[in-house]
């Protein structure tokens, strides 16, 4: 047996208290480029991620938050920590929603993973009010092109923000719901929370 | 590149024994927190196919110097043991007997053992960070072991 054995128990509490030191440090001395945790929500587990600007990634537990998290690293920057403080404010106010308490997000967003045509269709979409939806054609229409409907399911679908930047609200012409990157389930559970 | 988060969660315990090992139980969170912050902050320039663990204990090392340099301006011994409580339960617990048992080796020695037998850092990268040849960290390794088990014997060997 190797005396330094006795040096290998880390208990988690250590380790808890090391990361948020860490975590507070980055913050205070502007290291911290991405801070991330997870909420629990009727849609499930979602991954919330800020950059000093702010939120600037929410996913479903479908789209893999190892993978998002891969994905954030490659196209922001690998500083990215679990940093729970800088995303308490967008937590409460998701908290808030699902309660059916909020129905507008007062939240800075960062939105530097979207750009050109789908950026607007996606800064169109806080027009749709809570509890009201509209066809992929008329958000093309909003828009500035009525024709671009694909282009509108595409920017729906890519939706970096999805439930604060209310894609769900999205649904085809025929009035059934169409799909939703947290999944079908997911986006008609947003709708019947919101037609309460 | 992966996200920082993933850096300390894989290597953030072995870090802490390395500090633990090299700077005993009152100092090694300050060196652990001083480590992990210079590395998050330099971590974007890191190549692709860098040894990670071994930049880790490499920014330690240095980290672990600043910390003595300052413990000694203050002027209290880097010896000393916190009066802590074990939080593993146990009498046993490493931060007494076995530090004192490490603290006795000589500098060169606690850091080559630690390296080698905390991270399994080969000889070579062990050199290029305490200095000196592949084969006197291998040495100081060797006699560092050799003097910590006579000092510090544990259960089921001779004493």
């Amino acid at each position: 047996m190797n005396p330094l054995d006795r040096l290998s128990e880390v208990d988690s509490s250590t380790v808890a208290r090391l990361h948020a030191r860490l975590a507070a440090a980055a913050e205070r001395d502007g290291l911290l480029d991405v801070a991330y945790r997870t909420v629990d929500t009727p849609v499930g587990r979602l991954l919330l991620a800020a950059t000093g600007a702010g939120l600037v990634r929410v996913a479903f537990a479908s789209q893999d938050h190892d993978r998002v998290l891969a994905a954030l690293a490659d196209a922001v920057s690998p500083r990215v920590l679990h940093a729970p403080g800088r995303l308490d404010d967008a937590a409460r106010q998701l908290d808030e929603y699902f309660a059916g308490e909020r129905t507008v997000f007062d939240l800075p967003l960062d939105w530097q993973l979207s750009h050109g045509f789908r950026r607007t269709v996606l800064g169109h979409l806080p027009d749709i009010g809570y509890g009201h939806t509209a066809s992929y054609a008329e958000v093309a229409l909003a828009a500035g092109s009525p024709k671009a409907v694909r282009a509108v399911g595409t920017a729906c679908a890519t939706n970096p923000l999805p439930v604060v930047v209310p894609c769900h609200r999205v649904v085809r012409s025929d009035g059934t719901s169409g799909g939703y990157a947290g999944g079908a389930e997911a986006k008609h559970t947003l709708l019947t929370l919101e037609a309460a | 590149m992966k996200p920082f988060e993933q850096v300390v969660a894989e290597h953030g315990p072995a870090v802490l024994r390395v500090c633990r090992a090299v700077l005993g139980p009152a100092d090694a969170e300050d060196a652990w927190s001083d480590t992990f912050l210079a590395a998050l902050r330099a971590y974007p320039e890191l190549g692709e196919d860098a040894n990670v663990e071994a930049w880790l204990v490499t920014i330690a090392h240095r980290k672990a110097i600043d910390v003595v340099r300052r413990a000694s301006r203050q002027a209290t011994p880097t010896d000393r043991v916190p009066e802590r409580p074990s939080e593993t339960g146990r009498p046993d617990d490493w931060d007494g007997d076995l530090w004192r048992a490490l603290a006795a080796l000589p500098p060169k020695q606690r850091a080559a053992v630690a390296y080698h037998y905390l991270t399994g850092l080969p000889y070579a990268e062990i050199a290029a960070i305490t200095g000196g040849s592949a084969d006197a960290a291998r040495r100081a390794a060797a006699d560092g072991m050799k003097a910590l088990r006579k000092n510090y014997p544990v259960e089921g060997e001779l004493r």
